[in-house]
């Protein structure tokens, strides 16, 4: 069945764990890296050694500060806690984490589609090591040993939790992907879902519209890709609303995404919250960055992608679609430029939409882009033969003129074009007729053999509007 | 035997030699150790080869330390690369840490030679080194009697003549305490002044190293040596520890020292209180205003550390789980086998500790518990500040008896608590205290004066005590 | 981690003098990874008891308004410089470990779900 969104809202908040792009972990200076030979990015702190003590990580607090600041928090005075529990991959069996006061307070973030997503918090924490369940087909129930591997224990995280004001699957993934942009962009994270740099935890409930109260969540873990988010949501939507049209009660759970069956397994029953004894991390002090820091590093932000997109829609004109798939593209600043050197706006924006998907179009130089959407503009060249020469252009470089030039395109004069209509409806009256009496098919083979009669020179637009003034007008009644 | 100071200006003036020094020490251990017990491990091939290293620096012309070729012992709860380090607790057996504690770097880079780990209380947790996985640590003053705790081996070591000078660890005390009960000197530093790294954590807010000496010059010269920032330590202040060892012969005249009342009453044994009010009065005689004091908050200082610290060690100490070294006892999963390594591992003062700790921190308690604990400290710094704005230093007695009997106190370990409750306030406080032998109780046994000061008032402190020291000779 | 997971038990103590019970006490141990025989757990409760009906003095205390302080510096903003340092050799790391395997620390199956 497909959900009755008349009936039914899905109510979505995503936790975003990110790895930050440091050299070294959050509290030693063990390499931070990806991959590796196991446990091989140890040192004393790594695999909680007795006396060892951690120092936090200058950069790591910058970066986060980066991303507050870009997701519109406030940078607050926070302290770092232990959360106590027992697990292998966690070396000391306490995580260091921010609990009550986190670094970055209440925040938002804008979607392309100009939706504000609340932000409540972004924190820095530690990651885990990792755990390979050896037999039994690597299922964790069914292992008959577990091997550990601490390269990524202590790795920075900062976990970015979202207020549940995500509405559908695809919203979801809107707020990911934009998310993900950010975090690039700032140079938090390099952003790559597939390596577990980016790492999503998805709360769902469900309720009918109206309905006050929130439903109980269940939260998803394992999501591994855009794609996925999409389609768990979907999933646990769906699962959750037969619940409650057979009148079952939901229970709150984690439930793991299987991507292989596309469905969601419960891990286990959150009814019954773990105890994690919280305090503060005696290790460590307080941490206050001075507005003098917080100044700088708001200084140094780069522009990011709302921004973007808006300013590109004010310059250009664009809609909220076009923009976010320029801005997604990294073709903002082009666009902008050429719009600087002069370029019609609107070609702008259309071959920036459509025409420039590959990426050596980043390259392309501006001035010229400028210049070919003006010849586009004033009909100096037909629509194929523009994209010719910006195709031409983006691959090789040069100057629109020349190229145009050298495939032998040029304006062609109307009375040039005027006869060779003239003539293709003398040579061809039966078509003639069957063009004026309406038959939609028919355009095509004038236009085509208008092109091929004028090497791709003439602009099939104005050909049709050629072909239509000389319609009798009995015949258009 | 002589003194740290005269070791390390025979050595450096070529007199004697570090092997000569060793030798007589390991001479001394092995009349008495075996009755004594200070050690969990005496490293007789290392300190050779450290002692060598400094004769052939020596021969060379230097450049030599200002501990050349004094022997020190170390509590088995400091790392020591490519040395057991035990704590004292079964559960690390067979691990050896690869690396060194900051103070050790330090003393080895004085040119102190260690001459081995000492006996513990299990992870510190202790006053009588009863606690200890290895059997109990016996006084050398009387060996039917404790040494006091939790640094009880190296008390004793020094009190021995094992080694001039050692160092401790002191949580609530475990410096302080069994210095006063074996007769020599102990200091507790202003805590961030010595670095925690490479001390096995008991509760982290509350540890501190220190030393253990036979005079108040010689643990001067060892806080001046170990002390000082760390930026391996989050917790290390930035600054040199403070220049103690240039004051020593300034005299109190002058002084303003607050003898603290709660400290004198209920709970403290006749002849412990008279020896303290003898100091009391001898420092008024040397030119000091003494008085009495009251520091009401210190009374609740003993409920609230068994809150706090225990709640710290809880967290610390669960890294202890089979998983990654030390003791491992095999079961059929990875929760099990944690669960019975942890059970056959820890004993029961470690076990109760963790217990009492883990339930302050668990949910829906915490308030009521470790929350309260943390106000509590907050009112004890605030009455100190509010005393040490009238006095330079304070003065109490260490510990409320001499050394006591094996097995008086471990049934009820309650009881065993009280004894620390002259040294905890200044744990939770964060402050620094010493305590220097005082003469002797009824019993013949040492009696130890606390000397305290607030925070970084180390040349005060030691200002009291070396005049104290000084009346007595 | 969506919020602060505090889970209030059945009934939370107002004061510390409220005496431990036997099942709190097996409940603490299975937190803490501890397994009690029932002499241990009667006599850990005993003694558990006797630590908080001690601590019952700080009942008497007026603590409104007091900041708590969970550390006795007023050090903030202490930081390390992201610059790699020395790393421990594994095999010496691993030969010393209760058990091994391809580079990889090796335990019993773990049950239950990584957080």
């Amino acid at each position: 069945m497909s959900i009755d969104l008349s009936v039914w809202e899905i109510v979505i908040g995503l936790e975003v764990h990110t790895e930050l792009a440091t050299r070294t972990k959050l509290f030693c200076s063990a390499p931070n890296e990806f991959g590796g030979e196991p446990n091989t990015n140890i040192d004393p702190l790594t695999l909680g050694l007795p006396g060892s003590l951690p120092v936090l990580n200058e950069q790591a607090v910058e970066l986060a500060i980066r991303v507050g600041l870009a997701l519109n928090c406030t940078i607050d005075r926070s302290v770092f806690s232990r959360k106590n529990y027992f697990y292998p991959d966690q070396p000391t069996n306490y995580q260091i984490s921010q609990f009550d006061l986190p670094i970055n307070g209440e925040g938002w973030l804008e979607l392309p589609s100009g939706k504000v997503i609340g932000i409540e918090r972004a924190h820095l924490e530690e990651d885990t090591g990792k755990s390979t369940h050896v037999g039994g087909g690597g299922r964790i129930h069914d292992a008959t040993y577990s091997l550990v591997d601490y390269n990524r224990a202590g790795v920075p995280l900062l976990e970015i939790v979202g207020r549940p004001d995500l509405r559908s699957g695809d919203e979801a993934r809107a707020y990911v992907s934009e998310l993900r942009a950010i975090l690039v962009a700032v140079g938090a994270s390099d952003g790559k879902m597939e390596e577990g740099s980016l790492r999503v935890d998805c709360n769902v409930s469900v309720r009918k519209h109206g309905d006050a109260e929130l439903g109980t969540r269940c939260e998803i873990k394992n999501i591994n890709s855009l794609r996925s988010l999409g389609r768990a949501v979907d999933y646990e939507a769906e699962r959750q609303i037969d619940m409650i049209l057979a009148g079952e009660r939901i229970e709150q759970q984690t439930r793991h995404w299987n991507e292989d069956e596309g469905r969601t397994l419960k891990l286990r029953s959150k009814e019954q919250a773990d105890d994690y004894r919280y305090f503060p991390e005696p290790d460590l002090v307080g941490l206050a960055p001075s507005q003098e820091w917080i100044d700088r590093v708001r200084e140094a932000l780069p522009i990011l992608p709302a921004a973007r997109r808006h300013r590109l829609c004010e310059r250009s004109g664009a809609d909220t679609a076009q923009a976010a798939l320029i801005v997604e593209r990294g073709l903002d600043d082009l666009c902008l430029a050429a719009l600087d050197c002069g370029a019609d706006p609107s070609r702008t924006i259309t071959h920036a939409e459509h025409n420039l998907s590959d990426p050596k179009a980043l390259e392309l130089d501006p001035e010229m882009f400028a210049k070919l959407t003006k010849m586009d503009a004033d009909g100096d060249l037909s629509s194929t033969q523009t994209k010719t020469v910006l195709a031409e252009l983006v691959q090789l470089g040069g100057d629109p003129g020349e190229i145009a030039e050298a495939h032998g395109f040029k304006a062609m004069d109307s009375g040039e074009l005027d006869a060779v209509v003239d003539q293709l409806i003398a040579e061809n009256p039966e078509q003639w007729q069957r063009f004026c009496e309406g038959d939609p098919k028919i355009s095509g083979f004038f236009v085509g053999k208008v092109m091929k009669a004028t090497q791709g020179q003439a602009d099939g637009k104005v050909v049709a509007g050629l072909l239509a003034d000389r319609v009798p007008n009995a015949a258009k009644e | 035997m002589s003194s740290a100071i005269d070791i390390a200006a025979a050595v450096q003036s070529g007199e004697r030699s570090a092997i000569e020094v060793l030798e007589e020490h390991l001479g001394a251990i092995s009349e008495r150790e075996s009755e004594v017990h200070a050690f969990n491990l005496v490293t007789t091939d290392q300190a050779i080869a450290a002692a060598t290293a400094v004769d052939e620096l020596v021969a060379k012309g230097g450049p030599l330390g200002p501990l050349a070729g004094v022997p020190v012992a170390i509590k088995d709860n400091l790392c020591t690369r490519g040395v057991a380090t035990t704590c004292s607790s079964k559960i690390l057996e067979g691990w050896v840490p690869p690396y060194d504690a900051t103070v050790v770097t330090r003393l080895a880079a004085a040119g102190a030679i260690m001459v081995g780990k000492t006996n513990m209380d299990e992870f510190a947790m202790g006053s009588s080194t009863e606690n200890s996985a290895f059997g109990p640590t016996r006084n050398p003053h009387d060996l039917s009697r404790v040494p006091g705790g939790s640094s009880g081996g190296s008390a004793a070591a020094v009190a021995a003549g094992f080694a001039p000078i050692s160092l401790g660890s002191d949580t609530g005390g475990s410096i302080r305490q069994p210095a006063a009960l074996c007769g020599v000197v102990g200091v507790k530093p202003t805590y961030g002044t010595v670095s925690r790294l490479g001390l096995i954590a008991f509760g982290s807010s509350l540890d501190q190293v220190g030393p253990f000496a036979n005079s108040v010059a010689e643990a001067a010269l060892v806080c001046e040596v170990i002390g000082g920032h760390d930026p391996g330590d989050s917790t290390s202040l930035p600054q040199a520890f403070p220049a103690v060892s240039e004051h020593l012969s300034d005299g109190v005249a002058g002084m303003r020292i607050g003898l603290i009342t709660e400290m004198m009453g209920e709970g403290i044994a006749p002849d412990v209180a008279k020896r303290i009010r003898a100091a009391a009065e001898w420092l008024a005689a040397a030119g000091a205003e003494v008085e009495e004091v009251s520091v009401p908050a210190v009374t609740f200082g003993l409920s609230a550390y068994y809150l706090v610290a225990p709640a710290e060690a809880s967290s610390n100490l669960s890294r202890y789980d089979g998983v990654r070294y030390g003791l491992r006892v095999d079961a059929p999963t990875t929760g099990e086998m944690m669960e019975l390594t942890r059970t056959a591992g820890f004993g029961d003062e470690v076990k109760r500790r963790i217990m009492l700790g883990t339930y302050a921190l668990s949910a829906g308690y915490y308030d009521a518990f470790y929350g309260t604990a943390l106000k509590v400290r907050t009112l004890i710094r605030r009455d100190f500040d509010a005393a040490y704005e009238r006095f330079d230093a304070l003065l109490s007695p260490t510990s409320p008896t001499t050394a006591f009997s094996f097995g008086d106190k471990t049934a009820d370990p309650m009881s065993m608590y009280l004894n620390d409750v002259c040294t905890i306030a200044t744990n939770l406080a964060g402050h620094p205290a010493m305590s220097v032998p005082y003469g002797l109780g009824d019993d013949g046994m040492p009696v130890g004066a606390q000397v305290l000061a607030p925070a970084l008032g180390e040349v005060a402190m030691f200002r009291v005590a070396a005049a104290l020291e000084g009346s007595l000779s | 981690m969506t919020e602060p997971t505090s889970p209030e038990p059945t009934k939370a103590p107002q004061t510390t003098s409220e005496r431990i019970t036997t099942e709190q006490v097996a409940k603490v141990a299975k937190l803490a990874r501890l397994r009690l025989t029932d002499e241990e757990l009667t006599r850990f409760t005993g003694q558990l008891g006797d630590v908080l009906e001690h601590a019952a003095d700080l009942d008497l205390l007026d603590l409104e308004g007091v900041e708590p302080m969970a550390q006795p510096i007023p050090l903030a903003n202490v930081f390390r410089k992201d610059v790699p340092g020395p790393i421990l050799d594994r095999d010496e790391v691993l030969a010393v470990a209760p058990a091994a395997e391809d580079g990889f620390f090796r335990v019993p199956p773990v049950l239950g779900e990584s957080e």
